[in-house]
């Protein structure tokens, strides 16, 4: 035991020693977060709407009212013909335009339907569809109160109350959220335990911690500690910045919480270790790493694109990926505030996992010293 | 009679198709210097690999310390020290946690790590450089370090694996002149080498050629059996009649 903290103690000083190494893990999670939040939001704020239309038409004047009143989308003015809605998004002046149709609100009096166009800018599409649905519901809604008021009882009209549970504001924070604590723990646990035991492998001296009485296997465990201690910090740091910066609340049990990002840790430090034992030199590593668990884990995790979306053979492959189940458990367990019950299932499946590599790497990296 | 520390018998390792030592045998006694040689991909690596208990033999037995090579690797590496070409030290650790590193892993108490430091930087006469990183020193220092640092546990046999590479000559025969105190004491060390000038310090030589021992002897009886002036031309002799690539 006193071999082993004395092996421990040696990793922790080699990165409280190596200033930039210890910076960029620090402060990565941060401005990851803040990147995500601020620059790299998927929601739609303030969009920028023209209209085109009759404004001597009552209904016209009501429902551009209406849109200007809502508080995602502001209109910015007022164009002659659709065809100049291209001129603004050219110019970057509007996000999209509304065109109503000719005798808008004397058709939508007599006959209840009329017609009104929404054209947006597609070069961004995740954007485009959301301010044209944001646009259409707006519309729709005015068509609808008016068609009420017009018609009296005799027209039965629905619209669908949609109401967004765990997430009233379709804030997209709560999505990336677990997404980057995710990416985080991982690379901080893999990449950095990949390139510490590469590191001592290109400069010769894992040789003389093997040759040493202490056991391979805690020498492997006691270049872990550092990192293990590490993630903890992201990991708090996540969650402070996320509840205080980004207002995503930890709705479940914060132990769950902990203990799945635990199992999910063990995991990657496991993973870490195999690449560890593949590549012999730390650029390998690196680019292993980066090609082989950080992209895929990018693409594949939900982080970006849900899983549910892909083909299916694509859904396999992001079965094994465990980033994407420790994911989806945090989303439980942090957004829904879910318990223990209702994520045994992808518990299990990680533990099985974090099982497997841990197994997987130890064996390989016992084969390779003989 | 002497006492042997090493005794190895028909010791055979092979990776898959490929036979890197080839059934060798020999004997090392304590005290002595025994010098390990043989061109890159002789062998010398893994046979010494498998002495220090970091590789087990395909076939073949042996003791090293008195623990046998195929069960006690435990035992035989808290018995043994090794140092390599690299100084095997962390640049990025001071002297002294350095020294208290080693000291840890190799199981000392922490008041034996104590005096063993305040002695170690007493002889070596690096008292005042005791706070400043091993990668600051100068070359000759931290060879001097290091190899004090490998002795820290009292281990009988020494493993040195190129110790020398990449030194001046001046250093080089300072470093040599403590593996002679070393050896004065008991200590057997087990060197290997590129330099032929310090094959001719060691007390005996082996060269290694395919994986086999294809000569061992005291320098002086290599000289005279190979009718060579100096170590570098027997060694040219043995290792010219190598047939594997490197």
């Amino acid at each position: 035991m006193k071999e082993f903290a004395a092996s421990a103690v040696k990793e922790f000083r080699h990165i409280f020693r190596d200033r930039r190494t210890i910076l960029i893990a620090m402060v990565m999670p941060v401005v990851q977060i803040i990147l995500f939040g601020f620059a790299v939001s998927t929601e739609v704020n303030d969009a920028r709407i023209a209209f085109c239309g009759d404004m001597s038409d009552p209904e016209v004047r009501k429902t551009v009212d209406r849109i200007d009143q809502n508080k995602y989308l502001s209109i910015v003015g007022r164009i002659d013909r659709p065809s100049d809605a291209e001129d603004l998004f050219r110019k970057n002046r509007a996000d999209a335009a509304v065109c109503f149709a000719q005798d808008y609100g004397s058709d939508l009096i007599s006959s209840g339907r009329t017609g009104a166009e929404i054209i947006c800018d597609g070069s961004d599409p995740n954007t485009a569809r959301m301010i044209a649905s944001y646009l259409a519901g707006v519309i729709s809604s005015e068509q609808t109160d008016i068609g009420i008021s017009m018609a009296g009882e005799k027209k039965i009209s629905m619209t669908p109350v949609v109401q967004l549970m765990y997430n009233p504001a379709m804030k997209s924070s709560y999505n990336f959220v677990p997404g980057v604590m995710g990416l985080i723990l991982m690379l901080i646990c893999s990449m950095m335990t990949a390139v510490s035991i590469v590191r001592e492998k290109e400069t010769g001296t894992l040789e003389l911690l093997l040759v040493s009485p202490v056991r391979p296997l805690w020498i492997v465990i006691s270049k872990m500690m550092p990192y293990l201690a590490l993630s903890a910090v992201n990991f708090a740091s996540i969650l402070l910045l996320s509840h205080y910066v980004m207002e995503v609340p930890v709705n479940g049990s914060l132990l769950l919480l902990s203990f799945a990002a635990l199992v999910f840790v063990v995991s990657s430090l496991a993973l870490g270790l195999l690449i560890s034992v593949i590549s012999s030199s730390q650029r390998t590593a690196l680019l292993i790493c980066g090609m082989g668990l950080t992209m895929p884990t990018m693409i594949f995790s939900g982080i970006i694109f849900p899983c549910e979306s892909m083909p299916q053979i694509l859904q396999w492959v992001s079965d094994i990926i465990p980033a994407k189940w420790f994911i989806i458990i945090v989303k439980k367990v942090m957004i829904q505030g879910d318990g223990m019950a209702s994520v045994i299932k992808e518990l299990s499946i990680l533990a099985g996992m974090a099982a497997l590599l841990l197994a997987v790497s130890i064996r390989s990296f016992k084969t390779r010293l003989q | 009679m002497e006492e042997n520390v090493i005794t190895i018998w028909n010791l055979t390792k092979k990776f898959g198709n490929f036979t890197a030592v080839d059934n060798i045998s020999f004997d090392v006694r304590k005290g002595e210097i025994f010098g390990f040689l043989g061109a890159n991909g002789a062998g010398k690596t893994t046979a010494m690999r498998i002495l220090c208990g970091l590789s087990r033999p395909t076939s073949g037995e042996g003791t090293v310390a008195g623990y046998d090579i195929n069960t006690g690797q435990e035992k035989i590496k808290r018995h043994i020290g090794y140092m390599s070409q690299k100084f095997s030290l962390y640049p990025d650790l001071t002297v002294r946690e350095n020294i208290r590193l080693f000291g840890g892993i190799y199981g000392l108490k922490d008041r034996e790590i104590r005096v063993k430091t305040d002695a170690m930087l007493g002889m070596l006469g690096m008292q005042s450089e005791k706070d400043k990183f091993a990668g600051d020193l100068p070359l000759g220092w931290k060879q001097k370090l290091a190899f004090s640092i490998a002795l820290i546990h009292g281990p009988e046999i020494i493993f040195l694996d190129e110790p020398t590479g990449g030194v001046d000559p001046e250093t080089r025969r300072r470093f040599w002149e403590m593996i002679y105190d070393t050896a004065e004491k008991g200590v057997t060390v087990f060197v290997t080498t590129h330099y032929m000038d310090e094959a001719e310090y060691c007390d005996r030589v082996s060269v290694m050629v395919d994986g086999k021992i294809a000569a061992m002897d005291s320098p002086a009886g290599l000289k005279s059996g190979y009718h060579a002036r100096n170590m570098d031309e027997v060694f040219r002799i043995i290792a010219g009649r190598a047939e594997r690539e490197e």
